[in-house]
């Protein structure tokens, strides 16, 4: 695969922006400032990158409750995203939605999703409707290992796979789903395979190597936009936090957390461009650095907007 | 006018909408040359093909998902849920998704379909294929709720539900489907949300949804050679509700009879009930609220069993009797 230097370096900063994005998430609750649940994708930015790097601008994306890296790969205005994390009604979901539901219609972003496999049965509905409506665009769905288990998971790909939609299936395998290891909840050790019951393709692509994700789902794309149908690629990585704020670890040991903090999706990236003489290590810095900038100033822009007004608290229910 | 069934006034509105507007669809289980589980899409797949009149798998959840996701990016599809009773497999999509799209994303989405399902016993059955469920959709905000008594209502009704931007769940019974009544052959709309006094009288008001709306009428015909004269209103949408006009008929008669197949307890008629009290009509009232409703048990497949589990005519006679002239 060509990898254009342009494309390479946003990939980098973009997986920049989730990780400070994350870790600003995480200290905005620890000092109160943000009153929900969230669910970190921090050590799971490369699959989210590599997903959706690999789409057209006007392609869709339906995500997950972790979804934060989706939303900010697909291309979010980084402060309606925080101001949307913040309750505000600048926010994307002007305060409704909160950090499960943040949605970018506009943008392609068609939800994040409250729901495990709540975006399985949507995806459907969308590749057929991009299927009638004869648009060349495709539909991208996230979920996770635990969703690949929900009832919801196998409706969906046999309908997609039987009317051949356009549909990317892109399974996050970060190992838990909660404390749930995959190894306990699955009996094969490719949730990938399971590509063969519907008839479609499946691949397992490192989730931490995030051209690997890239190319794996270039090719699931292209084979949906040529009206070949959709495919299954299984991504598999590993979240460092715990599955959202109330989470003690119980269920997994400091040593395979570390192990696979050394496998850091980021890291292993910016060696890389390093090495192949892509950017410097000072590029490299500079770009981090960037990132944690427009972070910054994504607070200020969300904790300086209104919250939303009581006498609004109705509207939407209903168009 | 002309005389047609309540089936086929569905079947009209789903054949005018769909030569009018190509985003409409038509996708469910056996909708294509089967026709539909009770015949309501025949002939359909015919003169608009499987590209848009789509046989699914069974899978209920995916067909809520499919017209949901379709919905979202601008199409407008029909679904259909072969009974009222797989409903339940369909539920996440129906309440977490489509419902609450809109206002989790601040408004800026809409979700515009019409899921319709046959609702209602009568037909020998039993417990999984008889229920009246249509509560469980009223209680969640973001979704339209629809029962058509009559085939004038169903077409008028199912051509508002289609152009509506929101999700609407279009409750259809089965015992209704082979009922005539005028319908005009060419397209009109009967607005949501608007109820019907389908029945002047001035000693009693009977509020009745679907077939009981039928039953109740019938029941008028026989009270009115006791000399009770009733008034039947028949809300037609559930949600959103036309209050002004049950509370007006109200506020003439004094005395409210709620009739619904669906049972009692946490019933639509205890929602009617609480509108009704607490109105201006609450001072019209002559006597209390009376409900009646199905029985609080699932419905059993014997005959006699089956009639006798949700209101009958002679179960509405007897109890506006009782409402008109106090307990015997």
């Amino acid at each position: 695969m060509e990898w254009s230097h342009d494309k390479l370096i946003d990939m980098l900063r973009t997986m920049w922006l989730i990780r400070a994005f994350e870790e600003k998430a995480e200290e905005l609750y620890a000092l109160g400032k943000v009153h929900g649940t969230m669910h970190l994708s921090i050590g799971q930015e490369a699959s989210a990158v590599g997903a959706v790097s690999a789409l057209r601008a006007d392609d869709f994306v339906l995500s997950t409750h972790r979804g934060h890296g989706h939303c900010i790969a697909k291309g979010a205005d980084l402060n309606r995203m925080m101001a949307e994390f913040m309750g505000k009604e600048t926010g994307y979901c002007r305060g409704r939605g909160g950090s499960m539901h943040i949605a970018d219609t506009a943008g392609g972003n068609l939800g994040a999703n409250g729901v495990v496999g709540g975006g399985l049965p949507l995806a459907v509905g969308v590749g057929l409707g991009l299927k009638m409506q004869k648009r060349s665009q495709i539909v991208l769905c996230f979920f996770g290992d635990g969703a690949a288990n929900n009832g919801a998971f196998h409706e969906a790909l046999n309908m997609a796979a039987i009317w051949k939609l356009p549909v990317v299936f892109l399974c996050e395998n970060n190992q838990y789903a909660i404390s749930l290891s995959v190894k306990k909840a699955i009996a094969i050790e490719h949730i990938a395979d399971r590509a063969a019951a519907y008839g479609m393709p499946g691949i397992t692509a490192d989730g931490n190597d995030v051209l690997a994700v890239h190319e794996a789902v270039s090719q699931a794309a292209s084979r949906a936009r040529e009206g070949a149908g959709p495919s299954l690629i299984e991504s598999v990585t590993y979240r460092w936090r715990g599955h959202s704020k109330s989470d003690a670890n119980r269920y997994r040991t400091r040593d395979e957390i570390e192990a696979w903090k050394a496998r850091c999706p980021i890291q292993r990236f910016t060696a890389r461009l390093i090495a192949d003489g892509t950017l410097t290590e000072e590029d490299a810095d500079k770009l981090r650095q960037e990132a944690y900038a427009v972070v910054e100033a994504a607070v200020a822009f969300a904790e300086s907007s209104p919250e939303p007004r009581l006498e609004t608290i109705e509207e939407g229910v209903y168009a | 006018m002309r005389e047609i069934t309540y089936a086929e006034a569905i079947r009209e509105a789903l054949r005018e909408e769909m030569r009018r507007d190509e985003r409409v669809f038509i996708i469910g289980e056996d909708v294509g040359v089967y026709g539909g589980s009770f015949g309501v899409t025949l002939g359909l797949i015919e003169e608009f093909g499987p590209q848009r009149v789509i046989d699914t798998p069974i899978s209920e959840l995916g067909i809520a998902g499919a017209i949901t996701g379709a919905a979202l990016i601008g199409m407008r599809p029909v679904g259909e849920i072969m009974f009222m009773d797989f409903c339940t497999l369909a539920m996440e999509q129906l309440v977490n998704q489509a419902a609450k799209i809109r206002f989790m994303f601040g408004g800026k989405a809409t979700v515009p379909f019409v899921l319709r399902t046959p609702a209602g016993s009568g037909t020998g059955a039993a417990a999984q294929h008889s229920q009246s469920l249509e509560n469980w959709f009223v209680h969640v905000p973001g979704l339209k709720v629809v029962m058509p008594s009559t085939p004038y209502d169903a077409k008028g009704l199912l051509l508002s539900a289609i152009r509506d931007d929101n999700p609407v769940i279009f409750v259809e019974h089965k015992l209704l489907y082979k009922v005539k009544g005028p319908v005009p052959e060419d397209p009109y709309t009967v607005p949501l949300g608007t109820a019907e006094v389908k029945r002047q009288g001035g000693d009693i008001t009977i509020v009745a949804t679907s077939i009981m709306v039928r039953r109740s009428l019938e029941a008028a015909e026989r009270l009115a050679h006791e000399g009770i004269e009733a008034e039947v209103v028949d809300p037609r949408t559930l949600k959103p509700l036309d209050e002004a006009t049950i509370i007006r008929s109200v506020c003439r008669t004094g005395r409210v009879l709620i009739v619904h197949e669906a049972c009692r307890t946490g019933g639509f008629g205890g929602e009617l009930a609480a509108v009704i009290a607490g109105s201006e009509a609450f001072d019209y009232l002559d006597a209390p609220i009376v409900r009646l409703a199905g029985r609080d048990i699932p419905i059993p497949y014997n005959r006699t069993l089956e009639y006798h589990s949700v209101p009958q005519v002679d179960d509405i006679i007897a109890a506006a009797r009782r409402l008109v002239h106090g307990a015997a």
